[in-house]
């Protein structure tokens, strides 16, 4: 090794390049103990022929060779010029797709969107109910429409429970004073069982059609219980304190599992179709999302994904219906922006502001479209197209922010409450005649008309 | 130990035309099952690049993408291949829709001098593998193709190269204002890959 230090430099060395010739000059100037840090050129030493044949000749024969800048080679691409470039393609083209059964056939629903020109989505509410003293309060879930057409809707203490298919109204329970008022409403998958989360933490669990109350479920919260979601027999809770609890509604110690994961209120709470994983929306900005296997092999406090990039209380979810892990998201009054995440990989997939702080979202079953409702200042509805996100069309009428809205089982109809008292019913996503396919799917059990007749 | 780590990372001109052009076969295959330009049941499915790939069993198809890969490792091994693109089209109107563009830029001294390079095969794979997951995942943002579709494809080449018998001259076949998004590459030290698709902007769609 010492020994190269002072190896004296020879020119005709063909291997060693210009640049480690030159560094193994500087240090063999100096004492190899005492190195310096600067560097002072010794003419006598260095190269120039070397260099000035670097400096000129050396670079035309490296460089010569068409230079081409990417700008001239942009500039080239955009006027077709293709110099330096022949485009070939094969003569023998790939054979075309042969359909043997036609399209038309296979896919009956892609052949009537191509052949009816365009739905006409009616800009005014079908229908308008009074809803009284409705809580106006952006935390809360106060809507719900069941699998069994009855919409269930919180005003205060009471519930009441309005039947869509006959239009009756009944008042299924009034809680006490010291309870309420009730903070969240959820019918089970079933359409019989409701759940109702109230002011001091408790939850109750209701039969509707016996008017008659199954349990209360105590301890999984200390404060208000103003979100819920079920996942067949789980039913999730979502708390002021900023839990979540899993609750076993079978068994009588119900809390299965509890997530910690926001630091605020848990005000949007929505399980995925597939019942794999939970999405959860909080007043501190954040949406996590909880695989339900991830969750139980590993502490509780294990969000699959923590997404924090909305700047506002984030209540509105809504888990898309033709893609499992597609999940849309809307930030409250200082975020105004619409999400949507690809919930396997944690990727956020687009990202919009609609103007407005956006108070509950819900997908077209039907088709693929978005409908997300708003707050100040034109407190309406819009309905966007996915994927590109253009807005289709925007649904004016409630003259306070729109806070809650629900879809019908046929997935046709939305009903929206605002803080204006009013309950409103919109032909947002189709027509029912249409749409008729969807209704039959829930007799699919093929003796199930026999059990009714009994 | 130094010498196995050598003889197993080196990459010659040959063995990197091989990959690029095995790449560019399997990528072809993916997207035309992802893009649904054929039907999904003339699909098998096979391991590669550590993912499940999709293989087409339509002969013709096959041979297509046979023919096409042999003659592109001819010229990725010349150093003539400046760019693949696949372009799909509608069926009935021959707009084209997408354009899949997998421009190559090849290191010429390997193919001058014939020097090889270094590169695990494993690190290869890794880059491939990711470009192959976009494609796959590329359905959640370009817009459906409502209608039949066909497939084209073209080689960008130098002007010196000899046009092959089966081959004609074609235009580019461009998108009017289309959307672009950039996808990984690749780079086996002697070739390197960016992967780019364009397609029609679908804005027209609901407004």
């Amino acid at each position: 090794m010492d020994s190269g230090w002072w190896r004296p430099f020879s020119k005709t060395d063909p291997r060693t390049p210009f640049q480690e010739r030159f560094i193994l000059r500087k240090n063999s100037l100096h004492d190899q103990d005492n190195q310096l840090d600067r560097f002072i050129p010794n003419r006598s030493a260095m190269d120039f022929n070397y260099a000035h044949y670097m400096l000129t000749e050396g670079r035309k024969g490296k460089e010569n060779p068409e230079v081409i800048t990417p700008y001239q080679k942009k500039l080239r691409e955009a006027v077709n010029i293709n110099d330096g470039t022949r485009i070939l393609a094969f003569k023998n083209k790939p054979p075309t797709p042969v359909e043997l059964i036609p399209r038309e056939i296979l896919s009956p629903p892609l052949q009537s969107k191509l052949s009816k020109p365009k739905r006409s989505i009616p800009q005014t509410s079908e229908r308008t109910l009074d809803a009284p003293d409705i809580l106006d309060d952006f935390y809360l879930n106060l809507l719900d429409w069941g699998s069994d057409n009855v919409l269930s809707i919180a005003l205060e203490n009471t519930v009441y429970l309005w039947n869509a298919s006959d239009s009756s109204t009944s008042e299924l329970v009034t809680v006490d004073e010291e309870y309420g008022p009730v903070t969240s409403v959820s019918w089970a998958p079933d359409g019989r069982h409701l759940a109702i989360g109230l002011n001091n933490s408790h939850v109750q669990i209701w039969d509707a059609c016996a008017s008659k109350q199954l349990r209360t479920l105590k301890g999984g919260h200390r404060t208000r219980v103003g979100s819920l979601a079920w996942n067949s027999h789980i039913l999730t809770t979502g708390g002021m304190d900023g839990k979540i609890v899993n609750n076993d509604v079978r068994v009588r110690s119900h809390i299965v599992e509890t997530y910690r994961g926001h630091n605020q209120e848990v005000c949007g709470l929505k399980w995925s179709s597939s019942g794999h994983q939970l999405a959860s929306g909080g007043n501190d900005n954040v949406v996590h999302i909880w695989d339900r296997s991830v969750v139980s092999s590993n502490s509780p406090t294990n969000w699959f994904h923590r997404f924090e990039e909305h700047t506002a209380a984030v209540k509105a979810l809504a888990w898309c219906p033709f893609q499992g892990n597609l999940l849309a998201s809307g930030g409250g009054g200082g975020d105004h922006c619409i999400k949507l995440w690809n919930t396997h990989t944690g990727a956020r997939l687009n990202s919009f502001d609609t103007g407005s702080q956006v108070c509950s979202l819900l997908w077209n079953k039907n088709e693929r479209e978005l409908l997300s409702s708003h707050g100040f200042t034109k407190n309406q509805l819009t309905l966007w197209k996915y994927p590109s996100m253009v807005k289709i069309a925007e649904l004016n009428g409630h003259t306070s922010r729109v806070l809650y809205m629900t879809q019908s089982p046929d997935g046709c109809t939305v009903a929206s409450a605002a803080a204006d008292e009013t309950l409103r019913f919109w032909n947002v996503f189709g027509n029912p005649a249409t749409a008729g396919k969807a209704a039959p799917k829930a007799y699919n059990e093929p003796f199930a008309k026999f059990n009714r007749i009994r | 130990m130094a010498a196995k780590t050598v003889t197993k990372d080196i990459i010659t001109l040959r063995g990197s035309a091989a990959i690029v052009s095995e790449f560019f076969g399997y990528a072809a295959n993916s997207i035309l099952y992802n893009r649904g330009v054929y039907p999904e049941e003339t699909f098998v499915k096979v391991k590669k690049y550590g993912l499940p790939m999709l293989l087409t069993q339509d002969e013709g198809v096959k041979s297509f993408i046979t023919n096409l890969t042999a003659q592109l490792s001819e010229w990725l091994e010349a150093g003539k291949l400046q760019r693949i693109v696949l372009v799909i089209m509608s069926k009935s109107t021959g707009e084209v829709l997408e354009r899949w563009n997998f421009s190559i830029e090849t290191d010429n001294e390997v193919v001058e001098k014939g020097v090889s390079r270094e590169k695990s095969d494993k690190e290869i794979m890794r880059e491939i593998q990711a470009i192959m997951r976009q494609i796959a995942s590329s359905i959640t943002y370009l817009p459906c193709l409502d209608e039949p579709c066909v497939f084209d494809v073209l080689a960008y080449t130098d002007t010196d190269v000899a046009v092959p018998f089966t081959w004609v001259e074609s235009d580019p076949k461009l998108i009017e204002n289309p959307q672009m998004v950039k996808l990984h590459s690749f780079d086996t030290k002697i070739h390197k890959v960016d992967t780019l698709v364009s397609y029609k902007n679908d804005e027209w769609d609901e407004q």
